[in-house]
């Protein structure tokens, strides 16, 4: 199992890199590079796809529900960004050197998010359900208010000037790695203390397990790619402002994995896909005249249709779309 | 120095009508809370549907009246307000929470959520994004305070804060009859003390948490309308906050606890003016939310609720 998993991953990665090759039309000049939307959107469905896979080991495969993803997006977003403006060209202006600053501004987005993921979780230790809900939601808004009090990163009017380190190939490559490592670290004889924890926590803790480190765990796992994300997002868009990191972000996030079902990372993954493309296809939609002037008003507020479907499958298909297909076949 | 005492008296007032306001919504989330273990986070956008309902009936609901703001006026508002509040409280609990209430809390919670997003997105839809400025139900102006009580002469208290502070004893005084004095409140008391035993002594279920949501989300409709009285300017996403302060103050107070929703209501009013009047107004919101993590990480049951132990 380890092994083929193994596999996938460095087939993922390779393809990541033959697809940023063709995207930027190195391999074949003749295809036209993609357009800079289509771009964006690709780049949206794999931060995304980082974001719902990280989420999803604290929501849907440890049971604890958390609430504010978008606060530890922001956090390495906003590390991330600091390390690049400030120490950018500290090993020259190469190629070479500018990347080893981006990832190791990646890793430390992921760091410091971990470790807002570690304050965070600690009040679950104590918390669950409703009340672990509004805990994180606060954090989330504890991590806005700090930023927002920042001068040093911007305060209220945000922070720009970073340079545009990621590509298609970091974005991919990174989210090929975010799927491997949860999938295996769930799949591990380990990893089956999250599921323990989620599917009844009191008996977990008579056979022995420590439901405390797993739950910890999880946040500060899930914490870290979120971070990386922010990582991801801020070298991206190359602008990033406290407000983008909001309640409403951090519901984004909690659509896909309880779209895509809680605790599969396949239907996790094919959510963040479908939930990144739909706004693009709404947008869409709200153009086409001939539809009646309700539809597209609808249509241009995604937020309605979001809500609906959330209580819709919750009343009709509460696992999520794909909740009981998972990456691999249950053993007998 | 006697200046700076003013001043702090000051923002103890304007804290105090604040608070009240989250209390009245913090009231909704408690007693839901007590009959069905779960919280409502759509409540604090009823809250804001109560503001629409006052912006779209206050101008007709005045008219039959006098012409300019009148107290009657103000008072039908109200109730038409707390009415329409309710029947969309009860709507809501019967066509979302009841068909789950067999399910695990988590599929709930998620539909509480998604339901406070519709509200709110929905509202933007319906209503617009925009602000929209409340009729004025009723003249404010400054209360005169006479010159022979002192210093005290110099604060500003408002006929509104007055008027807001008043009917919200008024409906919490009320609110205490009904679940003490009452049938239906003693139905609600034996349902959140212990549901199996309490349908088994043949209380109707469906007709005990209906009423609950309506009594809460009337709360909700009064609250709306009163906050509009004082601050003119409501919009969809008004419930967002509001929402989120009122559900810290039932947790401060105990959330199941009627007297602790009152009691955590007026202190975030308090905590909120005097961080805005003393620290830093950026500060407000990660300050109450600090107030929500320390309380739920020391004293978890908050200040006057019960501890509930979970039983295997």
């Amino acid at each position: 199992m380890a092994a083929r998993s193994k596999l996938y991953l460095i087939l993922a990665v390779v393809a990541a890199a033959i697809a940023s090759h063709v995207l930027s039309g190195g391999a074949a000049p003749e295809i036209p590079a993609l357009n800079a939307y289509y771009y964006d959107v690709l780049i949206g469905i794999g931060i995304n796809i980082i974001l719902a896979v990280g989420l999803n080991l604290v929501n849907g495969y440890t049971g604890q529900f958390s609430l504010g993803h978008a606060g530890f997006m922001a956090a390495g977003a906003y590390a991330s960004s600091w390390l690049t403006l400030s120490y950018g060209y500290a090993l020259g202006s190469s190629g070479f050197a500018t990347t080893t600053i981006f990832l190791l501004a990646l890793l430390m987005g992921g760091g410091i998010a971990a470790l807002a993921g570690l304050i965070v979780g600690v009040p679950s230790l104590r918390l669950k359900g409703d009340y672990l809900a509004i805990v994180t939601l606060g954090f989330n808004e504890i991590i806005k208010g700090v930023i927002q009090n920042c001068d040093a990163l911007g305060a209220q009017r945000g922070l720009g000037g970073m340079v545009q380190h990621t590509t298609f190939f970091w974005t991919f490559a990174l989210a090929a790695v975010t799927v491997y490592v949860v999938v295996s670290l769930v799949n591990s004889t380990y990893g089956r203390g999250f599921l323990a924890v989620r599917d009844d926590e009191i008996a977990a803790e008579a056979m022995g397990i420590n439901t405390t480190k797993y739950k910890v765990l999880a946040f500060v796992l899930g914490a870290f790619f979120a971070g990386i994300a922010g990582g991801l997002y801020a070298h991206f868009k190359q602008f990033i402002h406290p407000e983008g990191f909001n309640f409403m972000k951090s519901v984004d996030v909690v659509v896909m994995v309880i779209l895509g079902g809680m605790g599969s990372t396949a239907g996790v993954c094919v959510a963040a896909v479908l939930l990144t493309i739909l706004p693009e296809l709404l947008r869409y939609v709200s153009r086409i005249e001939a539809l009646p002037e309700w539809l597209r008003h609808i249509a241009e507020n995604r937020m309605i249709i979001y809500s609906l479907l959330l209580i819709i499958l919750m009343l009709t298909r509460p696992q999520g779309l794909f909740g009981a297909v998972n990456l691999r076949k249950k053993k007998a | 120095m006697a200046d700076k005492l003013l001043e702090l008296l000051q923002q103890i007032v304007n804290g105090l009508s604040q608070g009240a306001i989250y209390a009245l919504i913090a009231l909704g989330y408690t007693m839901v809370f007590g009959v069905l273990r779960f919280i409502n986070f759509a409540h604090g956008d009823v809250y804001m549907l109560g503001a629409f309902v006052g912006f779209y009936l206050g101008p007709k609901a005045l008219r039959l009246f006098s012409e300019g703001p009148s107290y009657p006026g103000a008072a039908l508002v109200l109730l038409l307000a707390m009415a329409l509040c309710a029947i969309i409280g009860i709507v809501i609990e019967r066509l979302c929470y009841r068909p789950l209430r067999e399910r695990p809390k988590l599929t709930v919670l998620i539909t509480a959520i998604g339901v406070s997003l519709f509200l709110e997105n929905a509202g933007q839809y319906v209503f617009g994004a925009d602000p929209k400025s409340f009729p004025e139900v009723i003249t404010d102006r400054a209360l005169e305070i006479p010159e022979s009580w002192g210093k005290i002469s110099g604060l500003t208290i408002t006929v509104s804060q007055v008027l807001v502070f008043g009917v919200t004893l008024f409906l919490m005084f009320g609110l205490s009859h009904i679940v003490r004095k009452t049938k239906l409140g003693m139905a609600m008391r034996a349902l959140s003390f212990n549901p199996v035993a309490a349908q088994l002594m043949g209380i109707n279920v469906d007709v005990v948490i209906s009423f609950t949501f309506g009594l809460g989300s009337a709360l909700a409709g009064a609250a709306g309308i009163l906050t509009s009285i004082q601050q003119p300017s409501i919009d969809p996403l008004m419930g967002v906050n509001a929402g989120l302060k009122a559900f810290v103050a039932a947790v401060l107070g105990g959330i199941g606890n009627l007297q602790g929703a009152a009691l955590g209501g007026l202190l975030i009013g308090l905590v909120e003016a005097l961080v805005v009047g003393y620290v830093n107004p950026t500060y407000r919101d990660p300050i109450v939310f600090g107030v929500l993590i320390l309380i739920l990480l020391f004293k978890p049951t908050g200040l006057l609720g019960a501890s509930e132990r979970e039983k295997v």
